[in-house]
């Protein structure tokens, strides 16, 4: 996969994450923590998974993402069910 | 009762619909107290039935519909007593919680799960108790107790069988994942998908639609389609308690309450 693929999935997933969360955009950056920078728990976590594959139109299953909490890596995962 | 307001659950009786609500916090997990009160409800739900013309159960609380047993106080008591009594404590538990299950499915009157959010393990199997799953577009379902060393043990794997091919819950089962409402919409588990935030509102309009029909036939139709399973019901709780007598178990269990990270302990 491309960086410049992954580039674009993490930038939609700050997007989505940003406006969900309601946390201003500026402030999130792709090797941010999600679960610190959101500030969400693992029952979030799971809104959050359930809100990317909608958008993404992928499934992802949850034990893909174990250990996972930088968006750069959630993107890699996300790029592997595209 | 017509109506009854507990400590983790509910219900009424609206627009000619009996509406059980579920709302304990964090997300409704199954305990002692939530067990004694569904008792009470399967009680009721006979006299209750003859003046209502459907169930509907629904979760008050935002995360979602049900995250399953009370692991914490699963782990805690069984820490309090010797093993063997443990076991029988957990069977027991097991058998009360099976012949509520058992009274909802065998309802006289259509009965539909309204979900959303988390609907895992025991919540699941809830939902799949009911005659139809509507679920919010935000619902997310999962049978993680593989991942504890454990089986669903409130009827899971006879009614998901009963529902779906053998296939799909071998998936569901043997991975413990958890899915979106798209994926429980393929497979055949949800019937209805809903927007966000309108499960309710589309089972009521839903359970109104079935309140037009006779209900002798409505009730045919429904022991005709929805048989239930009650030899391998009886079988998954030998198999439960077997399992949950071994020490992997209990180490499996203490990780998991014990946990204190963003993510639960779930391997």
């Amino acid at each position: 996969m491309s960086s410049s693929a992954i580039d674009q999935t993490v930038e939609q997933i700050l997007n989505l994450a940003a406006a969900h969360f309601k946390v201003p955009r500026e402030k999130l950056t792709p090797d941010d923590d999600f679960f610190k920078t959101l500030g969400i728990n693992s029952l979030q976590a799971l809104d959050l998974l359930t809100r990317l594959e909608q958008h993404f139109r992928i499934e992802l299953p949850d034990y893909e993402l174990q250990g996972v909490s930088d968006f750069r890596t959630l993107a890699n995962r996300i790029q592997s069910r595209l | 009762m017509s109506d009854f307001k507990g400590e983790t659950l509910s219900w009424q009786i609206v627009n000619g619909a009996i509406e059980l609500a579920l709302h304990r916090e964090v997300c409704n997990e199954i305990s002692s107290l939530t067990l004694t009160e569904l008792e009470k409800f399967a009680v009721a739900l006979p006299k209750l039935a003859s003046s209502a013309h459907a169930l509907i159960i629904y979760s008050k609380q935002q995360a979602g519909f049900c995250a399953g047993a009370d692991l914490r106080e699963l782990f805690e008591r069984g820490q309090k007593m010797d093993k063997s009594a443990a076991l029988q404590g957990v069977r027991e538990f097991l058998e009360r919680i099976h012949a509520v299950m058992n009274a909802i499915d065998a309802a006289s009157i259509p009965t539909i799960a309204a979900v959303h959010g988390v609907t895992f393990g025991g919540g699941f199997e809830l939902a799949l108790v009911c005659d139809m799953i509507v679920a919010d577009r935000m619902a997310r379902f999962c049978f993680p107790e593989l991942r504890l060393g454990l089986i669903p043990g409130f009827g899971g794997i006879p009614r998901l069988k009963r529902d779906l091919g053998n296939a799909v819950v071998r998936d569901l089962l043997l991975t413990g994942r958890s899915f979106n409402v798209t994926k429980a919409q393929q497979i055949g588990l949800v019937s209805q998908i809903a927007a966000e935030g309108e499960a309710l509102r589309v089972a009521r309009g839903t359970a109104s639609q079935m309140g037009k029909f006779d209900r002798t036939t409505s009730a045919a139709a429904k022991a005709f389609v929805k048989p239930i399973p009650y030899d391998e019901l009886k079988r998954e709780i030998d198999i439960f308690c077997d399992l949950y007598s071994r020490p992997a178990v209990e180490e499996g269990l203490r990780k998991f309450v014990q946990n204190e990270g963003p993510q639960p302990y779930l391997p």
